[in-house]
């Protein structure tokens, strides 16, 4: 059983890479959102610097959700999620191999770039340890929540726009407390609530989110 | 000695019956024909057969046992082909075969994964990216997956969809070895190619839409 | 629910009893709203500090409770269609959706007419609003998956799905945001909950609140009956489809 769910993980991973794949546009995405907001409230070095940790994880939360829609629904429509169905992995577990070559695949590469953008936004140095940490806990939970979504969109009219309508309000929590982190990072508040708790919220959607979602897969499979 | 069979079947889709009172058997080295019109529920069927829906009534039973007594075991032992290949375009042909056994089973050598591509006629294309395969070549490179695997019942979502003659003919030859090693088949078929081509004994089931 | 949905979830069964309950229903919907208006709007005390404008709270906070309600309500019945597959739930929870996003809706907008003569503007990201904010794309989400497929069953079973998954993140939105608010603002002085209300303002407030849950269930039972009808007319569409050839 092991070895099917790292052979998922590995293919999807093969698949998101190949041919400057979905991780390459999650990326670019990332970066072209990140910068076009100085254009929309102008370039005011204090300002950019207030709001540049909430921009990046915003930033992150849409790049992630612009790919997940694809991550059951590129296997069902050619018939591969059909095949996985019928391997050794129950949907649950399934569901959590797609999540984790998800978050592999966008959101760890996220993680790299962030503190990037939050350089072009001038956050001080000592915050950006502390805004990757906390994206390296907070994304997998995005990945998580959104497979959710991806897998109950699947077969439905109008999908791409439907699965960010049902994942992001879910998302709130971690957007608030991902924030908050960073914000206490730079203001030298304190760290360890809101990262614990993303932590926390982690745990708690790796262990609920595969069985909302193989439920799900189950019932787009089963019509 | 039927060993695969179905009692009372019924198959409910989208609100409305598509089939009822549906039974088939299929003894091991014997090829079941599913025939019937479009919208008659054969693929429905194969479905049910394969346990990736659940009948609305009726029980499927495997040497006398119902599959819902034991599901992990009754997905170990089929292997399935449905209307769509699962071809990924962006990996080579040999990646996109090597992919599926390793889900299934123990890892292949590539000497396997090259012998299950020359089957089905497509040995020199191992390291080519599957987007540059023509529809019956993709075809073929979803019956490799038949010809690497060991389980012993396959359903087929109509097979012979894009092959030629020559693919028609390798698909009858992969049956027809694993009817004769004591597999089963159940395949969806329209024309009557298939059952031509065959040697192993088939039965022939036809659906008709319920009213 | 002390229902049992059991013996309701036979549809002609169902509808012998919501014709039975809907004159009473009806009528107590009317009693109770004329009721709680009048002593919401006349016969309450202003209060010491917000005046008149205190009185948009009666029709603000029970809205507020009934938009919590009847997300638990499309919880219940989510489960009872993913685990007893009662068709009578499917058609339950497809009924309560819009009632419940009306209710959140009444919430925001009253919420906007009370905050303007209070903090002088329309919206302040006050804990309790932006919950209730976050509740009204929760609902928004359930409906447009439930609408999303061409076989209703199908956009059932997945809202059901949505709607458990909705309910373990309420808590956990709910305290994020008042978190939130803590962290960026100070608190807010919408604090009316709670043993500190005065009990002349609790009555109203009852009433009221009994006034939204009559009109819940009435509209419940009429929205029901209509769902009933048209799964019939569509298996007759569907079933006049088949026998054209």
């Amino acid at each position: 059983m092991m070895r099917a769910f790292l052979a998922i993980v590995g293919r999807d991973l093969r698949l998101a890479l190949a041919g400057g794949g979905d991780a390459a546009i999650a990326v670019a995405f990332f970066l072209v959102v990140a910068i076009i907001f100085p254009f929309g409230i102008g370039s005011e070095q204090a300002l950019l610097a207030r709001i540049g940790a909430g921009v990046v994880w915003v930033a992150a939360l849409l790049a992630a959700l612009l790919s997940l829609e694809r991550v059951f629904a590129a296997d069902f429509e050619d018939g591969s999620l059909d095949l996985l169905a019928l391997g050794p992995l129950p949907p649950a577990l399934l569901a959590l191999a797609k999540a984790l070559a998800h978050w592999l695949a966008t959101g760890l590469p996220l993680v790299v770039a962030a503190p990037f953008v939050a350089i072009l936004y001038g956050l001080p140095p000592a915050a950006l340890p502390v805004l990757a940490l906390a994206l390296l806990f907070g994304t997998p939970t995005l990945s998580l929540l959104g497979a959710i979504g991806a897998a109950l969109a699947l077969g439905a009219r109008r999908g791409g726009v439907l699965v960010p309508l049902l994942v992001l309000p879910l998302c709130v929590p971690v957007l608030i407390f991902g924030a908050a982190a960073a914000e206490a990072a730079i203001t030298g508040g304190a760290l360890r609530l809101p990262l614990s708790l993303l932590a926390a919220f982690l745990l708690t959607a790796a262990a609920l989110a595969p069985w909302a979602a193989g439920a799900a897969l189950r019932q787009a499979l089963g019509e | 000695m039927a060993i695969f069979e179905g009692v009372d079947l019924a198959c409910e889709r989208g609100g409305r019956v598509v089939f009822a009172g549906l039974g088939f058997a299929a003894a091991s080295g014997g090829v079941l024909l599913l025939a019937g019109a479009n919208g008659a529920g054969k693929s429905s069927l194969l479905r049910l057969m394969a346990g990736l829906a659940a009948p609305a009534a009726g029980a499927l039973r495997w040497a006398g046992k119902p599959v819902t007594d034991d599901p992990d075991g009754h997905r170990a032992r089929l292997a399935w082909l449905g209307h769509a290949d699962a071809v990924k375009p962006a990996l080579t042909v040999a990646r996109n075969l090597a992919n599926w056994a390793g889900m299934a089973g123990p890892r292949r050598a590539a000497a396997d994964i090259d012998a299950a591509l020359d089957r089905v006629g497509l040995g020199r294309l191992g390291p080519i990216p599957a987007r540059h395969l023509s529809a019956g070549q993709r075809r073929r490179l979803a019956l490799a997956r038949l010809a690497l695997g060991a389980a012993p019942l396959w359903l087929l979502d109509e097979p012979t969809t894009a092959l030629d003659e020559d693919g028609v003919a390798r698909l009858a030859g992969l049956i027809d070895r694993h009817c004769a090693s004591g597999g089963i088949v159940v395949a969806a078929t329209h024309g009557a190619v298939l059952a031509a081509a065959l040697t192993a004994p088939v039965a022939t089931l036809t659906l008709r839409a319920a009213s | 629910m002390a229902i049992n949905w059991h013996f309701l979830s036979n549809p002609a069964r169902f509808g012998r009893v919501a014709a039975a309950v809907l004159p009473w229903s009806a009528t107590a919907t009317a009693l109770l709203f004329a009721a709680g208006l009048w002593l919401a709007l006349f016969a309450s005390p202003d209060d010491y500090q917000q005046g008149e404008t205190v009185r948009i709270m009666y029709v603000h906070v029970p809205a507020a409770w009934m938009a919590l309600m009847v997300y638990v309500f499309l919880a219940v019945a989510g489960a009872m269609l993913l685990v007893w597959k009662s068709p009578l739930a499917e058609l339950a929870a497809r009924a309560a959706a819009p009632l419940g996003t009306g209710f959140t809706a009444i919430v925001l907008v009253t919420g906007a007419f009370w905050g303007k003569p209070t903090w002088g503007t329309w919206w302040v990201w006050d804990a309790r609003l932006t919950s209730v904010l976050v509740l009204f794309f929760l609902y928004l989400g359930h409906i447009a998956l439930d609408a999303a497929f061409d076989d209703p069953r199908r956009g059932a079973r997945a809202s059901a799905v949505l709607a458990l998954v909705g309910i373990v993140n309420v808590p956990i939105i709910k305290f994020s945001v008042d978190w939130w608010t803590t962290l960026h603002q100070p608190a807010s002085v919408l604090r009316l909950d709670g043993p500190t209300i005065h009990p002349s303002m609790l009555a109203p407030l009852l009433v009221m609140a009994f006034a939204y849950l009559a009109f819940f269930v009435t509209f419940l039972l009429v929205r029901l009956r209509a769902e009933i009808a048209r799964s019939r007319a569509e298996a007759l569409r569907a079933a006049a489809a088949r026998a054209t050839p």
